[in-house]
């Protein structure tokens, strides 16, 4: 990580702008970025499999969904990685298996970053009896592994994607809170703040306009790491039979719908492969995650 | 420093008073929170669709028999009412009837429970010293090539959902090799060992998602009191590294560590849905989620009930166990 701290040195500014102070921090933290291996590893990993969910089935070397007369054949010339117990190619089912998750984790991400952002600011800026309220509620709810309330909370909704995403959002929002909360608590003290107040702004302009912008570091570097959480939740959610539903190539219902062939003792080609990919997609958010937050926790 | 301590000393017969005020005061909020929790329980499993009568007995069976059966089990009762009764009964370890089942919740949680048990028991005692240990070494080469693959594994592996893990374990230890039983329901009366073994595969599977995790908050923990000044002072007395890590670094880093186990817990108790469904091994993980997806809403609420009270039991001992241990909260409370 040595060199980095330079890195501004290097950076000459464009002919004929004058950049402003944000402009030149950000293209430093982009400069840092670049160079950490952490990051670029990541995001090629992500990279891969954000390709494979937008091309999808039309460049897989099969049809991901055609049944065909050769099942659970092993790894070979043929089939690199084998076929599943309904003849289905597993190595383009794999490929072709990132769409839906690359759908629901982001947008429940994104659902989850925005309603806890909301509640920390508001916690955080008002503490007193409405802080201390919700805290306790999200305590409460906190007590409870999360998929378990995510569970509860799909079969009372009924399973689809769209409440995959609303559920996680929703698991997600408590927790983002208090990191965001958390943030607020040390800001809301600041001069700027007083300022702010001095001038006779109202709250949800101090709220968003002013303590926001100050606080976007830690909430960007949570957005990553909730990132891979949901892709974790989806993928487990998936497997319960709550997600996305047969025959679509998802790689955590080719897991369920395979697994209970290694009661044969072989066959492991079905599941093992879908596995690994989730692996690697779920390693790739987490290694961008630890990327940015040494930028930005310089 | 010797004044301030004699102070601390002579103040020492306040200290339980102390630990017994601060301990009080953290019941006291997981009870709030525990009531919070059983209404919030109780409200999720009333959203629960459909009607109660009509899902268990079937789309075929007569309005008259649907309105006896809710009227039976009580479902036709204003929401308070059945709050009330299902909370003042479940206080009394009465936790009523499974709706599908037709016997009492407990003979149905109670057995899980102990399958639950059982399983966080064995990887419990494979996490926590591996972790320990793993987090220890990773501090004491700290930045080197050895830290860098612990911390790196761990992390990686943390992230990694836990059936995806049991997946390459089946495939590795189960299929391939064949040491070691792909299920993790041990046959009926099998002894001790074998039911060891049968939980062996999940266990790993579970050490591999908390080792990362517990041994981060280790490795930060150890790095803290390494570059303490008492640990410089430690060395400079002339006592041996071996010395110094076992009495001043272990004994001060251990302390995060027992409060992010207690945070694991509930999931290891409640949370391994999944872990169960992959090894067919009935927990109260496998439980709730049948209620859940059966709508028998006595059994799940309940089960829901007892995980959120396994954690907040665990936690609560955690902060007994680190109030007893901290010198900190011992002294420093008072002040």
């Amino acid at each position: 990580m040595s060199g980095m701290t330079d890195a501004a040195a290097g950076i000459e500014p464009a002919i004929g702008l004058v950049p402003t102070e944000a402009k030149i921090a950000r293209r430093e933290m982009l400069g840092q970025l670049v160079r950490s291996k952490t990051f670029i590893a990541g995001a090629v990993l992500v990279g891969w499999w954000v390709f494979w969910a937008i091309v999808g089935a039309r460049l897989t070397p099969d049809d991901p969904l055609e049944i065909t007369d050769a099942i659970l054949i092993g790894p070979g010339a043929g089939h690199w990685f084998g076929t599943d117990s309904l003849g289905r190619d597993v190595l383009s089912r794999v490929l072709a298996g990132a769409s839906d998750t690359m759908k629901v984790a982001p947008l429940a991400t994104l659902l989850g970053i925005v309603g806890g952002t909301t509640l920390g600011l508001i916690t955080g800026y008002f503490k007193g009896w409405v802080d201390e309220a919700i805290s306790r509620v999200i305590d409460a709810v906190l007590a409870l592994p999360l998929i378990v309330i995510a569970v509860t909370a799909l079969v009372a909704l009924g399973s689809s994607n769209v409440t995959l995403i609303i559920v996680i959002g929703a698991v997600f929002t408590p927790i983002v809170a208090r990191t965001v909360r958390a943030a607020v608590l040390g800001e809301r003290e600041l001069d700027y703040v007083s300022a702010a107040k001095l001038r006779g702004e109202r709250a949800p302009y101090i709220m968003f306009a002013e303590i926001l912008p100050n606080i976007i570091g830690p909430i960007v570097v949570e957005a990553t790491v909730r990132l891979g959480y949901a892709i974790f939740a989806v993928a487990g959610l998936t497997f319960l039979g709550f997600g996305v539903q047969p025959p679509a190539p998802d790689w955590s219902l080719q897991i369920a719908d395979n697994y209970t062939l290694l009661n044969a003792g072989t066959y492991e080609w079905t599941v093992l492969f879908p596995a690994i990919a989730i692996a690697t997609l779920i390693v790739g958010v987490n290694l961008i995650a630890d990327g940015l937050q040494q930028v930005l926790d310089r | 420093m010797s004044g301030r301590r004699a102070s601390a000393a002579a103040r020492r017969p306040g200290w339980r008073t102390v630990i017994a005020r601060f301990l009080l005061n953290r019941l006291a909020l997981s009870i709030i929170t525990l009531l919070l929790l059983s209404v919030i329980v109780f409200a999720a499993s009333q959203l629960l669709p459909g009607d109660v009568g009509r899902n268990v007995l079937g789309p075929f069976a007569s309005p008259e028999d649907v309105a006896k059966f809710n009227h039976e089990h009580g479902v036709d009762r204003p929401v308070w009412t059945q709050y009330w009764d299902w909370i003042s009964h479940f206080v009394r370890g009465d936790l009523g009837t499974s709706l599908q089942h037709n016997v009492p919740v407990g003979e149905l949680l109670g057995p899980s429970l102990v399958n639950s048990l059982k399983l966080a028991a064995v990887a419990f005692v494979l996490v926590v010293p591996l972790s320990l240990l793993g987090g220890t070494v990773a501090a004491l080469r700290r930045n080197r090539v050895t830290d860098r693959v612990i911390t790196v594994t761990g992390l990686s592996l943390t992230a990694i959902p836990e059936f995806v893990t049991a997946i390459v374990l089946i495939v590795v230890f189960g299929v391939v090799l064949g040491w070691l039983p792909v299920s993790a329901a041990a046959p009926e009366g099998a002894g001790v060992f074998t039911q060891v073994e049968y939980l062996l595969l999940p266990s790993f599977a579970l050490v591999a998602v908390l080792f990362g995790y517990i041994a981060r908050i280790t490795r930060a923990g150890v790095i803290e009191a390494i570059d303490a000044d008492y640990t410089r002072t430690a060395y400079l007395k002339g006592l041996t590294p071996g010395r110094v890590v076992r009495r001043h670094v272990l004994r001060n880093s251990l302390l995060p560590t027992i409060a992010v186990v207690a945070t694991q817990v509930g999931y290891l108790i409640g949370g391994l849905l999944v872990i169960e469904k992959l090894f067919n091994y009935n927990g109260i993980g496998q439980r709730i989620y049948i209620a859940a997806q059966a709508k028998d809403f006595t059994l799940l609420q309940s089960g829901v009930l007892i995980v959120g009270i396994v954690y907040l039991v665990a936690t609560f001992v955690a902060d007994l166990l680190f109030s007893l241990l901290n010198p900190r909260i011992r002294y420093g409370a008072a002040e």
